[in-house]
């Protein structure tokens, strides 16, 4: 195994004395022969060699190379198995020019952590992921990797790897080759001196391809495991350089580092007191009232109608205008199945005292923008509670006599006015004629808040004042007799 | 600042935004997309990092990630996500990386539905990966406090160096309610621990591995003491209206909401009932509940979930009172009238003999 040893000297970004291991801290925890080891040194000469240490990050895998952090005198971060990829992309990107290196072993990258590779690679992360296909599950003993070739037996394929129980052995840089993303991918042995000095230089060129600021490159090293296959070292070298080179093709699978742009940098962060402005809090809004300011009133309404009838945008109106008159408000939407179904309410409170529970089962007000809704929340509305319904008349059967009711077209008055879809603001401006709830103004402040196009706050100011004219005509007295509840 | 009508999903985000997060890792899921939605834009505009991954269990890795380099960063989820994701908790707790996830429970087991419900309790608060850990768990029941608890979630998370939870219901993450956000805090200079690539934290490791029986056992008292002093400084409850209560409700997020409608009613009808809300569900606020036992008669729980809460209110108590229970699962919401209903059918007899007229 003398053969395996190219340089004595340790490379500086070696630890030279192992203390993070328990004990013979002067030798690595790798079997005699194995390449962990090799890969090790070679990366190592390669951070060395690019001056990189202070900038590197090594991410180690579960595998037999967990420990890659007792060697590597670099930042170090230990993943879950599979997971490095991941955790990768997230030190890149939070540290756009340090040097992150994925380092996994072939459960860990083409097994669990096969989901994490691939959009990795896809993703076009700029890191380096060295790859150590050893064909076998080393860390646990022995059980068959997504890499084992055929008819190769394992603690868990005992009869032999079987294509038709087992499926064939995953082949990982000709996978990757099928994304756009990736800048180079690589396969390399470590089956003779010869291929471990081919091997260095890929190593380094992967390396240096982040240096550059290059994307994703990978590096699969064909990998001695003597320790599993139960062979000396000399018998598993030739293993690698026979067998497994014979399944994975050593070569290049992908070379864009001659055209490769490197990635943009991100502008600069912009000055904190532009937070609140790019979060668009506070800008350009009007002085309010403070909460708790305005006569004791608690409106508990209920909007409801088909979806794309404006239901949720009604109720949303209705609690900024409440809002900006200085009531406490809360507007929650029923969401989810429902809004598929085609059907679609929301619960609007708006109170002089802070609200409780922002769920509406009681209403005061019921905006029924279709018959299923009237028929759904008419029987839980409260005695001396209001309900606005979009249609000709009340339904047959539906009738409550301890409920102030209106039924008025309000789609076909929106269609008057050319807009079928501003059903919602005619109802709105009907229900600020029939109570007061807030202010014309602060309703029309909302609507403009809310609604983005000049064209159709237009439309909306309109509709609101046809519903508020509909309304006088109809007889409901518009009294403020009832006491809202308080 | 005046107050900002906002969804309970936004406000997590711009909190956090506010809070200095500026990485953001995740993967859409009903009802807590919006979370992702929020922060795909704001991140990235703010001088941040969003990326949408490939699962829920890259993106708890890449929270790891992202906290092991020594930033704020968030992820938020909801049922089957957060299931996906309790690998990463347990290594998250395991390394001591402080991070933030928002769990936006909605109706389970299984695909259940995307309801608002509580079920994500358990494997929340009691910790649903391997190994003896702790989540901070922090629950608001407004949208104000999807702001205010996310802010805190961060501070707790760094001070704890431990991952933190903000766990909410769909309802709080739907609804929109004005709030008044926090002025921004600049983004932190990385602490110490963290693995930046320098020179100076070279020698750094991020790792939750201990071979060594004794080793590990040292690193698990560290962790249980963290726990402990956690219990002892950050417990948090709102108590309502429990001065003089014979019945205190228990329920947090929406259902506090409802319950306080509740006690309303209910005081009206001549019952002295008060509410507890946990504000931490971990700490779970033991000394205030057994404090409240001093003088009330009984205690009711409600939740929607079914006995997730009431597990530890029974342990809270450990059988000083006895604790009745109202649960509605599957995507409903307890209505206060229907709670209100229960309360008096059960505690009749603490019905005062004359019933209050209407203030
Ligand atoms: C979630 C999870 N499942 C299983 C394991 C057990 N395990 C540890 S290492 C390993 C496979 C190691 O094989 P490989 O990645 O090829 O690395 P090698 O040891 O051969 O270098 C497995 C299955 C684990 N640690 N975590
Ligand atoms: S078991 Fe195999 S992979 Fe693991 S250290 Fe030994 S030789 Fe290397």
């Amino acid at each position: 195994m003398g053969s395996f040893t190219l340089t004595h000297e340790r490379p500086d970004c070696f630890y030279d004395r192992f203390e993070r291991k328990s004990e013979l801290q002067h030798q690595t925890h790798y079997c005699p022969g194995c390449g962990h080891g090799i890969v090790h040194k070679l990366l190592a000469e390669a951070i060395d060699g690019l001056g990189v240490q202070d900038r590197t990050i090594l991410v180690s895998p579960v595998g037999c190379s967990v420990f890659g952090y007792y060697y590597f005198d670099v930042g170090n971060v230990q993943a879950a198995h599979g997971r490095a990829p991941a955790v990768a992309t997230a030190l890149k990107r939070s540290l756009p020019d340090k040097i992150v290196v994925a380092y996994q072993g072939d459960g860990d990258l083409g097994a669990i952590g096969t989901a994490e590779i691939v959009h990795a690679a896809n993703r076009g992360e700029a890191i380096t992921v060295i790859f150590v296909n050893n064909g076998i599950y080393g860390m646990t003993g022995g059980q068959m990797a997504p890499t084992t070739p055929l008819g190769k037996k394992t603690a868990t394929t005992p009869f032999g790897r079987d294509a038709l129980n087992e499926g064939y052995p995953l082949h990982i840089c000709e996978l990757l080759a099928s994304l756009e993303a990736p800048v180079f991918l690589e396969r390399v042995g470590l089956g003779n001196n010869k291929q471990i000095m081919g091997a260095a230089k890929v190593l380094r060129k992967a390396m240096e391809n982040q240096v550059k600021g290059l994307g994703f490159s990978l590096v699969e090293v064909l990998s001695p495991c003597p320790t599993i296959w139960k062979m000396d070292p000399v018998e598993a070298q030739r293993f690698v350089r026979e067998e497994m080179a014979a399944v994975f093709g050593i070569g290049n699978y992908r070379d864009r580092t001659a055209t490769a742009t490197p990635r943009p940098a991100r502008p600069a962060p912009p000055k904190l007191e532009e937070l609140p402005g790019i979060l668009g809090l506070g800008n350009g809004d009007r002085d309010r009232l403070p909460c708790g300011e305005t006569s004791a009133v608690d409106y508990r309404i209920r909007v409801a109608g088909f979806g794309g009838q404006g239901v949720l945008m009604l109720g949303e109106v209705l609690a900024e205008a409440g809002l900006d008159a200085g009531y406490h408000v809360s507007w929650l939407p029923s969401y989810g199945p429902e809004m598929r179904s085609g059907t679609s309410n929301c619960h609007v409170r708006l109170s002089s005292r802070p609200i409780d529970s922002p769920l509406v089962s009681q209403p005061n007000v019921l905006l029924a923008l279709n018959e299923p809704s009237l028929h759904k929340f008419l029987p839980g509305v409260e005695p001396g509670g209001i309900v606005l319904y979009n249609g000709d008349a009340i339904p047959e059967g539906c009738g409550r006599g301890d409920v102030r009711m209106v039924a008025l077209p309000f789609t076909r008055i929106a269609d008057q006015i050319g807009v079928s879809k501003a059903a919602n603001i005619v109802i709105l401006g009907a229900l600020l004629e029939a109570t007061d709830l807030v202010e014309n103004e602060q309703a029309t402040a909302a609507l403009h808040k809310l609604v983005k196009s000049p064209k159709w706050f237009d439309i909306d100011v309109q509709a609101m004042e046809r519903g508020r004219e509909e309304m006088r005509k109809t007889t409901m007295p518009v009294s403020d007799d009832y006491l809202w509840g308080v | 600042m005046n107050a900002q009508l906002t969804k309970g999903n936004e406000a997590i985000v711009k909190a956090a935004v506010l809070a200095g997060a500026r990485g953001f890792y995740g993967y859409p899921i009903t009802p807590a997309s919006e979370i992702a939605e929020a922060a795909a834009l704001y991140f990235p505009l703010a001088g941040g990092v969003f990326v949408q991954a490939e699962s829920e269990v890259a993106a708890i890795n890449m929270l790891y990630g992202g906290a092991a380099a020594g930033g704020r960063c968030m992820t938020a989820s909801s049922g089957p996500g957060i299931s996906l994701m309790q690998e990463g908790f347990s290594y998250l707790a395991g390394a001591e990386l402080p991070c933030v996830i928002a769990d936006i429970m909605r109706g389970g087991p299984g695909l259940g539905n995307i309801a608002p419900e509580q079920g994500d309790y358990n494997q929340i608060v009691k910790g649903g990966g391997h190994g003896n850990y702790r989540t901070l768990v922090l629950a608001p029941d407004s949208v104000q406090e999807m702001a205010d608890l996310t802010t805190l979630a961060f501070d707790l998370a760094e001070r704890y160096r431990n991952p933190a939870v903000v766990l909410a219901d769909g309802f709080i993450g739907q609804m929109m309610e004005p709030v008044t956000f926090a002025d921004p805090r600049p983004v932190a200079a990385p602490p110490e621990w963290a693995v930046t690539g320098t020179r100076e934290s070279r020698h750094n490791l991020v790792s939750s591995i201990y071979l060594e029986p004794d080793k590990l056992e040292q690193h698990v008292r560290k962790l249980e003491a963290k726990y402990q002093e956690a219990e002892r400084r950050e417990t948090r409850v709102e108590c309502w209206r429990t001065d003089d209560a014979d019945v205190v409700l228990v329920g947090y997020g929406i259902v506090g909401r409802i319950l306080k409608a509740v006690v309303e009613q209910a005081r009206r009808h001549g019952m002295r009932v008060g509410l507890l809300r946990p504000i931490t569900l971990y700490p779970f606020p033991v000394e205030e509940v057994r404090a409240l036992s001093r003088r009330a008669r009984a205690f009711a729980v409600v939740e929607m979930s079914t006995g997730q809460l009431r597990d530890d209110v029974r342990l809270a108590l450990e059988g000083r009172r006895p604790v009745e229970f109202y649960s509605r699962v599957g995507g409903n919401a307890p209505s206060a009238e229907e709670v209100l209903a229960f309360v008096e059918a059960k505690f009749e007899a603490l019905r005062e003999s004359e019933v209050l007229v209407h203030g």
